[in-house]
């Protein structure tokens, strides 16, 4: 105890050492993240917080004079700790982590056109006693509704600077870093605390306080001062009942702080009647007298091109057309306008392929390069448009406000089975990657709803599944077209292997919240935002990221998994014939007699060592099994190896027909195409390559969303339930498809 | 007097008090639900529920059963 609550007051590193750090907050809907990409650009470090998920993202800033690191906090309404997830905004705040440094400067956002709302945020800020100063965003938005905001009389009124911005027209920007830099050169690095709630509040806090000493003097800490949490947690404690705060300090201090904790609130309800009637009251009434003659109120409050917009877009009949049209239009979009960058990194694996054969002779290094490396990552990257263009598409919804509009749409279809509509974003998200859809719904304050979503989350199908989807369906699905070209064949498959996941999520979720999740429908308080047009930076910045880290793990996860897939499928054998027949190949000219004799015997040479090798082995091993869902030994490979992740089912497959011998000019898919029974029929029919995607639409093949899983529940049950109903839904999926599709 | 829920599309009603003291509750009044503010009843979803109000200039989302619980006095 002593050691970690030295930790957590350890002094201030000098700034001359290390950056001054500066937490950026504020509520939802603010231009926050507009404002951290103005600040920071592209120079962002994302990771996790110790012991918690919730994304730390930290940006560097240039000032001038010095550089600082910018730490982006989770949008929130209130620092009144809920969940974990809120704890550790308080946290960052209060300079209450281990390994983080203190916050030496707040920058709050402030939306211009809900000043009041805004202010209640800026008031819980104002009593952490740290030097502040509000970002007055978007405020071109309101001076175009002719509303003035006197901003010198704010900030005077307030006692702190305020800045007034408009992160997306990057105005303001250099007079917000001009601020920053000034507070920082103060030195100040604390301020008086604001006390904005009534005196008999703080004077219950302080007694609470000493109890806490005189509780901590006899218990079994010995550094009482360290060991006390800051005066705002404290202040938490008392007004949020069951809260995170009480938790924390309860987890912190010990069960003995109970008895005075119970003396502290009966006194305070006896003062000022309920706790946070109080606290909201006080601030939303410190708020209005601070902004007493700061408004000109000559225009009017609120966007009428959003009550426009909200009249179609949320209408009875027009609202749920849109709806359905804005998500066609995104799949649709994703498989006709990555069409040409795929052809060019398609283009490009084949020319480094037979660059690398130009120069080097057949053997063990040669076959390790080609069909290892290239066939294996090569097979991945060409999904990183689709994957770009779906983040592109989240970031457009989120950003231009459609995505709350989506889920007050649907909450009532999501409530019939236990969700909310905010359960719709981190599946939504779910749609790009399991991984930040689970972590998503934090944003869900109640824990059973949260439960049933990271339940469901990962049947959405996510990217990783798209190359699986769109390697089948370009290689079985006709492109048979309708309605002029508009709808076509593969778009409706791919339309459906979605729904397949979202359809199983229904009633999975159901029976969740009738069994393991049982209870209480949760509560739903949802902002709708003004629409905006989306802040094409932010966009690009999220698809860039997003990209960033799917190519990162390609080139890790799915290198390692493509290298030992490459020697589960060369080793054990004796290469050496084969590679004859490799160099008398390439010496011969092609389209004679000689080479086709040769092609048909180098062909029949790579699939009797494949069978031979450690994965045919085990492929053999597991077809009985497979055999039912109309699959062979090699696809049943596939499925094995690629529980690390599912995209490397592509690399899996693609370093099994290169090894194989039967990848020609078109690729993975003309491969499997060609590729025969013994008997000589196909293998791959259409009811097998829809039978492969339903499996792999319903399965738990990823180790990173188990994990995520892990880490948000705590516990192995969840990720264990997880992978056990996702793989016998993804088996049973597969049998009923396969037998259902091969008798039509 | 009467409850949120229970307005007309595009009238106002001045709130009086939230009822109980859970999460939900504590989450109205930090949004601005507080007695004596001014909230108007704009839509309802095209299913049915949630409702979408106005209050502070800004548009909320709620679902029937919470503006249940929130009291208004119907202004005009």
């Amino acid at each position: 105890m002593a050691t970690a609550s030295e930790e957590f007051k350890k002094p201030a590193p000098s700034s001359v050492l290390s950056n001054s750090r500066v937490a950026l907050v504020g509520n939802p809907n603010t231009g926050k993240s507009t404002l951290f990409n103005a600040l920071a650009g592209l120079n962002v470090r994302t990771g996790n917080y110790a012991g918690v998920t919730i994304e730390k993202k930290v940006g560097r800033c240039n000032l001038g004079s010095r550089t600082i690191d910018l730490v982006d906090l989770p949008g929130t309404y209130s620092l009144a700790p809920r969940s974990p997830d809120e704890l550790v905004a308080v946290e960052v705040l209060t300079d209450d982590l281990e390994n983080e440094p203190p916050v030496e400067l707040i920058v709050c956002v402030v939306n211009a056109s809900q000043l009041q709302r805004n202010l209640f945020l800026v008031s819980q800020l104002l009593e952490l006693g740290k030097p502040t100063i509000i970002a007055l965003n978007m405020i071109d938005a309101i001076e175009s509704r002719g509303i003035t905001i006197d901003v010198d009389k704010l900030s005077q009124q307030l006692g702190i600077e305020v800045i007034a911005t408009s992160a997306s027209k990057r105005r303001g920007i250099l007079e917000l870093k001009a601020a920053m830099e000034r507070q920082l050169a103060s030195d100040h690095l604390s301020v008086d605390r604001e006390r904005t709630l009534p005196a008999s509040f703080y004077q219950v806090c302080d007694e609470f306080r000493e109890a806490l000493i005189a509780n901590a003097c006899t218990g079994d800490s010995e550094d009482v001062d360290a060991a006390l949490p800051d005066d705002y947690l404290i202040q938490r404690m008392l007004l949020d009942r069951g809260g995170e705060s009480e938790k924390r300090v309860i987890h912190r201090l010990g069960g003995g702080v109970l008895p005075a904790l119970s003396v502290a609130r009966q006194k305070l309800a006896t003062q000022v009647g309920d706790a946070i009637d109080m606290e909201c009251n006080a601030r939303y009434a410190w708020a209005k007298q601070k902004l007493t003659g700061v408004i000109g109120e000559s225009g009017r409050a609120s966007s009428q091109i959003t009550d426009r917009l909200d009249a179609v877009l949320t209408h009875r009949v027009g609202g749920l057309i849109c709806f359905v049209l804005v998500m066609f239009l995104i799949f649709q979009s994703i498989y006709a306008i990555a069409g040409w960058p795929m052809d060019a990194i398609d283009s490009a694996t084949g020319w480094v392929t037979d660059g690398v054969t130009s120069v080097m002779a057949p053997g063990m290094l040669r076959s390790l390069i080609t069909d290892g490396v290239i066939a294996g990552v090569g097979g991945v990257l060409i999904f990183l448009p689709q994957i770009a263009l779906l983040f592109f598409f989240l970031a457009l919804l989120e950003d231009c406000g459609y995505m709350a509009r989506a889920a007050f749409l649907v909450d009532r279809v999501m409530t019939l089975f236990g969700l909310s509509g905010k359960s719709f974003l981190p599946m939504m998200s779910s749609f790009a990657c399991a991984v930040p859809g689970v972590m998503a719904t934090r944003v869900i304050e109640n824990r059973r709803d949260r439960l049933a979503t990271i339940m469901v989350a990962p049947l959405m199908s996510c990217s990783a599944r798209l190359p699986v989807y769109l390697l089948l369906i370009g290689a079985f699905v006709p492109t048979t077209a309708y309605l002029g070209g508009w709808l076509s064949l593969p778009a409706i498959v791919l339309m459906s292997m979605y729904m397949v996941g979202v359809v199983t999520a229904i009633p999975v979720a159901w029976i969740l919240k009738k069994t393991l999740l049982r209870g209480e429908v949760a509560p739903f308080v949802l902002e709708l935002p003004e629409y905006k047009v989306p802040a094409i930076r932010v966009v690009f910045s999220r698809v860039w990221e997003a990209s960033l880290a799917f190519v990162v793990r390609a080139g890790t996860l799915i290198f390692a998994a493509s290298i030992v897939i490459w020697f589960a499928g060369y080793w054990p054998g004796d290469h050496t014939h084969q590679y004859e027949l490799e160099t008398q190949l390439e010496s011969v000219d092609a389209d004679t007699a000689n080479a086709e004799t040769l092609q048909s015997d180098l062909q029949v040479e790579s699939a009797r060592l494949l069978e031979g090798s450690l994965l045919g082995r085990v492929g053999h091993a597991i077809e009985p099994a497979v055999r039912p869902l109309g699959w062979d030994w090699k696809i049943g490979v596939g499925a094995i190896a690629s529980f690390p992740a599912r995209e490397v089912i592509i690399a899996t497959l693609g370093t099994i027909y290169s090894l194989g011998g039967d990848a020609d000019e078109e690729g993975l898919a003309g491969a499997m195409r060609a590729s025969k029974h013994p008997d000589g029929s196909s293998v791959y029919t259409l009811p097998v390559a829809l039978s492969i995607m339903v499996f792999f639409a319903l399965c738990a093949q990823c180790v990173s969303t188990l994990l995520v899983i892990r880490r948000e529940t705590n516990s192995w049950f969840w990720p264990i339930l997880s992978f056990s109903y996702m793989t016998i839904l993804a088996y049973l999926g597969a049998l009923v498809t396969y037998q259902v599709g091969s008798r039509l | 007097m009467t409850t949120l829920d229970q307005l007309l599309p595009g009238q106002r009603g001045e709130i009086v008090r939230i009822e109980g003291v859970d999460g939900i509750a504590s989450r109205l009044r930090e949004m601005g639900f507080i007695p004596g503010e001014s909230v108007e009843y704009l839509r309802r979803a095209p299913l049915g529920d949630p409702v979408k109000c106005s209050i502070h200039g800004c548009r909320i989302a709620v679902r029937s059963g919470e503006a249940k619980r929130v009291l208004v006095q119907p202004i005009g």
